[in-house]
């Protein structure tokens, strides 16, 4: 079983009637891995997740954990846990029986574990509480306690850290650290770059439903290579004088950032600082930075024009799907 | 390790209805009416003579849970089984727990079939539950003497507790079939008000197909006609002929009920919550 890797999309795609929310998604997440699906609100994370666990159907393509299809039984998911958005209980139910209501949907062992569970995430006083009254930091761990009792090999994770307080948010960091260093294999979705930066090994940045970039983090970096940062007095001067300059490339400029190109050699530095002098723009600084995840993350999520278009799948997809993407 | 199944998701959606209020409300219903009919039989001399049994109330307590089972056909038990059945899917739509329960070990078929089963559990616990109430409320208040039969012979009050008990086992059947239909509302449309309000507008409107002309020929076949079914009993000697139309008619009605909300259920992308 083990011989197979923990995730495999295969040409993965979901459409809502013209919508495509997941679009050709192929990505395979190794055993180990602590694997971050990146993308911002709306590009499809929640609905690849979603069909991985076989809550919904692909309109093409395969999903498959351990080389199994979850759409065809839940046996696929017997190493596998985890959740899709913010995870659900029943509020009417205190967080204890909600536990025991899953660990005997699980079978029986997995009710022997929950006391251990609550220990992790630290609901152990809390767990004679009706879950109506948790709040949702509260919620979020119940999740991880949840999933925690089905002893997975695997775990899905959907935006974990969302709407936790800086200390939630450390811990809950801290917990899926500890996991992956038990041995765990875990996937999470997020758009919160510093929470994929600090966790995983590997990413995959998806954008309008389609993966833009999958593999290592580190030749990620490597791939970005070192970009130059410039600030002028006259930054519309500036970037008319870098415009179509002989090894001069990907110039880019967000707001009132510093201007970011790449340069070709020194020489080319050299040529352009002239050109800069000569038409009027003060250099104020003219440095290599060394990208940030950031800064490759929106080069690659955003293009021109795009926001809109974005906002506007999202509205779509959100009336078809109730609320999910 | 035993494997989870259609059983465990049972006893959990027992478990579940026990700590919801609209169970209490449904079954509190059931008690609560036939207690207050025979309260104000009690209170008042006079008797619903225009419905079967209903000129016997004063004569003997094994009129009283015919007479409810009458007068509750036309809306007031398939609410209460509405209540229960038209929420039990929905309701999980509603919490957004489908989720939390379809990712685990047991496949969507078993956990429909729970529901199904719980749901039905509690259809026939209310109905047995104020059958019973009546029962006792009635003797109370006028007796547990000799029944007449709707033929005019006497059966002896044991004979009639026998006779309560087949009624009440026979009503059971278009009860389940409002369940079921139930089950089907809140599978498709996801909203517990919505199976609710449904299921009891399905009811009320079979019982006024029959007023159309030309239409009365369909009466035999209308879940609303299967309410009465029981009254075969109550003939000497006993008619089967409406029990066993009861026993297929009401089948016609809930089997395909519940195979579209399964194929539904099935099928449905789990995409709330």
């Amino acid at each position: 079983m083990s011989e197979q890797p923990p995730v495999a999309l295969r040409g993965l795609t979901k459409q809502y009637g013209r919508i495509t929310a997941v679009d050709d998604v192929s990505l395979t997440v190794n055993e180990g891995d602590v694997f971050g699906y990146l993308g911002p609100n709306g590009a499809g994370k929640t609905t690849s997740l979603r069909m991985m666990l076989g809550l919904i159907t692909p309109t093409a393509g395969e999903a498959r954990v351990f080389g199994h299809d979850p759409q065809k039984s839940v046996d696929a998911l017997a190493d596998v846990a985890g959740f899709v958005e913010a995870p659900r209980f029943y509020p009417y139910l205190d967080g204890m029986t909600n536990l025991r209501l899953v660990a005997a949907l699980d079978g029986n062992e997995a009710k022997t574990r929950i006391d251990e569970a609550l220990d992790v995430v630290e609901l152990t006083g809390r767990a004679g509480d009706k879950v109506g009254g948790y709040s949702h930091g509260m919620r979020q761990r119940l999740g991880i306690a949840a999933a925690l009792i089905r002893r997975p090999k695997l775990l899905l994770l959907d935006e974990p850290a969302t709407g936790l307080d800086p200390g939630g948010m450390r811990d809950m960091r801290a917990l899926i650290a500890r996991l992956s260093a038990e041995g765990m294999t875990v996937m999470l979705s997020s758009h919160l770059l510093a929470e994929v930066e600090e966790l995983c090994n590997r990413v995959a940045i998806v954008r309008s439903g389609r993966i833009v970039y999958e593999g290592e983090l580190e030749e990620l970096r490597a791939t970005a290579g070192l970009t130059i940062r410039l600030r002028t007095s006259d930054d519309e001067v500036a970037l008319r004088v870098l415009s179509d300059r002989r090894g001069i490339s990907d110039v880019t400029r967000h707001g009132a950032a510093p201007i970011q190109f790449r340069a070709a050699d020194e020489a080319a530095i050299g040529e352009l600082s002239r050109a800069l002098a000569d038409s009027g723009a003060l250099i104020f600084e003219l440095a290599p930075s060394a990208a940030t995840l950031e800064d490759l993350f929106f080069e690659l999520t955003e293009g021109e024009g795009d926001a809109q278009a974005e906002e506007k799948r999202l509205d779509e997809l959100s009336d078809l799907t109730g609320g999910a993407q | 390790m035993s494997r989870p199944g259609t059983l465990t998701v049972y006893r959990w959606e027992l478990r579940k209805l026990r700590a919801q209020k609209r169970t209490y409300l449904g079954l509190g219903a059931a008690v609560l009416v036939p207690i207050v009919f025979s309260v104000a039989v009690a209170i008042q001399p006079g008797e619903p003579a225009d419905v079967p049994f209903g000129r016997y109330i004063n004569d003997t307590g094994l009129a009283f849970p015919l007479v409810t089972l009458l007068f509750g056909s036309i809306w007031f038990y398939p609410l209460i089984a509405a209540l229960v059945s038209g929420d039990i899917v929905a309701n999980e739509d509603n919490n957004g727990t489908l989720k939390t329960i379809l990712t685990r070990s047991v496949e969507r078929s078993q956990v429909f079939f729970g529901k199904v089963m719980a749901a039905f559990s509690y259809s026939i616990l209310a109905i047995i539950l104020s059958g019973v109430v009546a029962t006792i409320a009635g003797i109370i208040v006028s007796g547990f003497n000799p029944i007449p039969t709707l033929s005019g012979t006497l059966e002896t009050p044991e004979q009639g507790l026998l006779l309560v008990a087949g009624s009440l086992a026979v009503y059971l059947m278009p009860i389940l079939a409002i369940s079921s239909f139930a089950l089907l509302l809140s599978t498709v449309f996801r909203n517990s008000a919505a199976a609710v309000v449904g299921t009891l507008m399905f009811s009320l409107l079979l019982q006024l197909v029959v007023i159309i002309p030309g239409l009365d020929g369909l009466q035999p076949y209308l879940l609303s006609t299967q309410f009465n079914s029981w009254q075969g009993l109550l003939r000497t000697p006993a008619d089967w002929d409406p029990i066993i139309r009861a026993a297929w008619v009401c089948a016609a009605y809930a089997i395909p009920s519940l195979a579209v909300a399964l194929t539904v259920f099935l099928r449905r992308d789990v995409a709330g919550g």
